[in-house]
């Protein structure tokens, strides 16, 4: 679907997050000049679209004491990556699964999971739990924890800088 | 962060309906009154356990482009880079790893035309190279994450 301009003024009230309120979807009717009805039609659509995949929170692993954050990445053959994507995404510990494409000669590895937890012991020990179980020993894998977090907050998809707005619409 | 702190945060994870009193349902269940609920829910966004209440977007589906980029930072610049690479606003998440390519970021854009724009601008301005790695297949993940 396209967004109409009516959308993006939508997302870029509610992209930051939406107001604490027990009302929330009224106070941002309130906010751009339309009803709440408006509002709420509005944003079914744009998730029966696919767009927006749910109204939720986005949680801080660490603030939480998942302080071991590991991103544990994998050379996979391309007729073997299916299978093991799925595998290691039902994983309990596993966050993230993605397939990624290598950068030779700088990156081999093109399956890439997160898995979370409370200390680089009992990841380690879970990954090879895992290798162990699904007898993955023979790919070629390694683990790169994270030693600090620099920024972390949600994508922003519509610009609303009035510069970024007239850039945009100049293009087309 | 208490129990019912830790119910909050499972259960806000699964998503709250698109309809005038979204809070209504989940405060019922966890046997809060909405004030209370909303008030717990300031304090977790306050103490920065969660980011913020809102809409989880589908970055492809809204025609815009989310890559993971790495790449690989001398030690004794990794502050100045740090700083310069942060400063675009297309920059998600950024974290250092213990990889010989030791800083991992994600880069959204609105278009997915954009990400090379602003690849090539980064390395123009921190004199690294960009290891630009686009998902190709995501694998489905369940919300698990238990608190």
């Amino acid at each position: 679907m396209v967004l109409n301009e009516q959308d993006r003024e939508l997302i870029a009230a509610i992209q930051g997050g939406l107001p604490l309120v027990a009302k929330p979807y009224a106070a941002i009717a309130a906010q751009l000049g339309l009803t709440e009805d408006e509002v709420l039609t509005r944003l079914e659509t744009l998730q029966t679209a696919g767009l927006i995949k749910r109204m939720g929170v986005v949680v801080k692993h660490r603030a939480l004491g998942y302080r071991a954050n590991a991103m544990v990445v994998w050379d996979i053959p391309a007729d073997e990556v299916e299978r093991i994507g799925a595998l290691l995404a039902d994983e309990a510990c596993v966050t993230l699964c993605y397939q990624r494409p290598r950068r030779l000669p700088a990156w081999g590895y093109n399956l890439f999971c997160m898995i979370h937890g409370r200390a680089r012991d009992s990841v380690l020990r879970r990954l090879e739990q895992i290798v162990a179980c699904h007898g993955l020993e023979k790919f070629p894998h390694t683990v790169l924890f994270s030693s600090r977090s620099f920024k972390q907050r949600g994508a922003h998809y519509v610009e609303t800088d009035s510069r970024q707005k007239h850039l945009r619409r100049s293009h087309g | 962060m208490d129990s019912i702190d830790a119910s909050i945060v499972n259960r806000m994870q699964e998503g709250l309906p698109v309809c005038p009193r979204p809070f209504d349902d989940v405060a019922a269940t966890l046997g809060l009154s909405v004030d209370e609920l909303l008030s717990r829910l300031q304090r977790l966004l306050d103490d920065k356990v969660l980011t913020r209440f809102g809409p989880m977007f589908n970055a492809e589906n809204m025609g815009g482009a989310l890559s993971l980029c790495a790449m690989q930072v001398p030690v004794n610049r990794y502050e100045q880079v740090t700083a310069e690479v942060n400063a675009f606003p297309e920059v998600a998440h950024n974290y250092e790893r213990d990889h010989l390519l030791n800083m991992w970021f994600v880069l959204a854009t609105e278009h997915p035309e954009q990400a090379g724009v602003v690849i090539r601008q980064i390395e123009q301005k921190t004199g690294c190279q960009v290891y630009d790695m686009p998902k190709q297949e995501e694998f489905y993940i369940g919300l698990k994450l238990a608190v």
